[in-house]
């Protein structure tokens, strides 16, 4: 029996760093200390993992098919590489996609690729915190690293996302009930703001819930802002279904905080207004710290969504969506992101790497990606693997091999390899497809 | 009756549990669902399985009650079967309108597809 300590859970962006992992005869058998979403991952989805064995749909061997509709035929690893190359090679405008379930280290290799195809890049933060990435070429982006937050925070402001659901342990081990060294109290000496759409299991816990008129973020970051600059004479009696009063109370607590922190999620940055919305909430953070001391925070979702932003940025000077094509990385989101081009139909080709477009695309993105040769690399059998050509698993990152992943706040952490690998990594498989790619276009 | 409404989608803690389990019921039962409050669903006749309508398509998914939800809210988790619906444009940043989507929603006795007959909406 081997046990692994101080692990990393590979699911989502809190990235906790406090698993203990019990392995035996290469099987998972405990993952302590994770919650619902890292237990699923690090147990019930690992392929050798223990009480879960055979329930998650893995992908065994590489895999592939000229007709979508026709059965799927298992291959050796090099005929899949070789038929994914040349799908990569024949393409004019092939769309590189995903990188969120991966570390650091694929990330470079699949930035090689792009470049080596003049292709198009982009990571899941294009249909997650996409929007946060203009909003800081905006404004900036003046924030904390959690531990700070944990240690200072005595108000906290979660505004359209809910770690309840989606980041179960952040309220524990950063935000609301985190106790640090100047908030020794933990949940008693802070006050927690909710701000959404819908009553949700975040909002049930705040001590100030606000319920907005869906797509009405932006009117009462504007109020807000009014009523914190001494015009609440200008502000309507009622903003965004939130009465003014409320408004006024509002601002009167983040004020006198001693040192305020807020959360961000897809409330802001899926609704009307888009990156608009994280701008405002950036110039309120910023507008706070004329009375007290303000940061803003963006909740990302898988747990490696911001490092290939941050790999991205130091290859190529842009967080995702570069384009490649014109030989010089080009950005413009709105252009170059990957529902833009499936929308305008210029893509004729499509790796999936490390997430699953089909699954979170709008439908006319999935019609575009099911009609176009598509290969997809990854360790699980998801609705990508249905309208793929050529399909090759990997060993899972995080469990089956180390590396390097960055938390929601920036801060880089080591991956801990729990168990050995069945499968080539996604770092071999890639640097097989280039190296093939240039074979193929004779270099 | 046809309920008017404004769909959003997001996540939930089931969703993902059941995020690398896509083939499974389990998975299926987390997201190909709409959440509604308790009066807009007996304004529907409490039907088990509702139709979604929107500009951009429409699926069927089954009905669960959240009194959280304000009237005239939808939610649907995020997935497939919210997908089938969702607004494609990027408004110039390249953010498909997962939130804030106007939808009808209609009783139905047609079944929830699979997931992998979803997909094979896709490639016909």
């Amino acid at each position: 029996m081997n046990v692994i300590t101080d692990a990393l859970c590979p699911f989502c962006g809190c990235l906790c760093d406090d698993i203990t992992v019990v392995v035996e005869d290469n099987k998972i058998i405990e993952a302590k200390h994770a919650c619902m979403l890292g237990s699923a991952k690090i147990l019930g989805h690992c392929r050798l993992g223990g009480n879960n064995i055979e329930t998650h749909h893995t992908i065994k061997e590489p895999m592939t098919r000229v007709d979508k509709n026709s059965n799927f035929k298992e291959v050796s690893y090099d005929e899949a590489i070789n038929e994914a190359a040349e799908i990569l090679a024949k393409s004019k405008r092939p769309l590189l996609y995903g990188w969120a379930s991966a570390s650091c280290e694929v990330h470079k290799k699949g930035l090689l690729l792009a470049e080596e195809l003049g292709a198009i890049i982009d990571n899941t933060a294009s249909v997650c915190h996409g929007p946060t990435g203009l909003a800081t070429h905006e404004k900036g982006s003046p924030s904390a690293t959690l531990g700070q937050i944990k240690n200072r925070a005595d108000v906290i402001v979660f505004w359209g996302c809910n770690p309840v659901q989606a980041h179960p342990r952040h309220m524990g081990r950063y935000s609301s009930f985190a106790r640090g060294f100047f908030s020794e109290k933990g949940r008693k000496g802070r006050k927690i703001i909710v701000l959404d759409v819908r009553k949700t299991d975040t909002a049930k816990m705040a001590d100030e819930y606000v319920e907005i008129q869906q797509g009405s973020d932006y009117l009462v970051i504007s109020a807000l802002r009014a009523i914190l600059s001494g015009h609440a004479d200008v502000v309507p009696a009622s903003v965004g279904g939130v009465l003014k009063d409320q408004l006024v109370k509002v601002v009167e607590t983040l004020k006198t905080a001693k040192f305020g922190a807020i959360f961000f999620g897809m409330g802001l940055t899926q609704s009307k207004s888009r990156y608009k919305n994280i701008d405002n909430a950036v110039s309120l953070t910023f507008d706070l710290n004329s009375f007290t001391k303000f940061v803003i925070t963006p909740m990302r979702g898988h747990y490696n969504v911001t490092g290939f932003n941050q790999v991205c940025t130091w290859e190529t000077g842009f967080t995702t969506a570069v384009d490649f094509s014109r030989g010089l990385p080009y950005y413009n989101p709105g252009e170059t992101a990957a529902n833009d081009v499936l929308n305008r139909n210029e893509v004729d080709a499509a790796m999936v790497i490390a997430a699953d477009a089909a699954a979170h695309f709008p439908a006319n993105s999935v019609r575009r990606l099911a009609k176009m040769p598509l290969v997809q690399i990854d360790p699980h059998w998801s609705a990508t693997t249905e309208i793929a050509n050529v399909v090759i698993p990997t060993a899972i990152c995080g469990i089956e091999v180390e590396g390097t992943a960055y938390r929601m706040d920036g801060v880089s952490l080591r991956l801990r390899k729990m168990i050995e690998p069945t499968h080539l990594t996604d770092e071999e498989v890639l640097e097989r497809i280039t190296q093939r790619v240039k074979e193929l276009r004779g270099e | 009756m046809t309920l008017k409404v404004t769909l959003i989608t997001g996540r939930t803690i089931s969703q993902g549990v059941n995020l690398e389990n896509k083939t499974s019921s389990d998975y299926m039962e987390a997201t190909a669902s709409c959440e509604l409050n308790t009066k807009d669903i007996e304004l529907l006749g409490k039907p088990k399985y509702v139709k979604i309508r929107t500009e951009y398509g429409d699926v069927v998914v089954k009905l669960k009650e959240n009194s959280s939800n304000p009237s005239g809210i939808a939610f649907i988790p995020m997935g497939p079967w919210a997908n089938a619906v969702v607004d494609p444009d990027t408004k110039g940043c390249g953010m498909p309108g997962f939130k804030g989507i106007p939808a009808e929603i209609d009783a139905t006795e047609n079944k929830v597809l699979l997931l992998k007959e979803l997909m094979a909406r896709y490639k016909q």
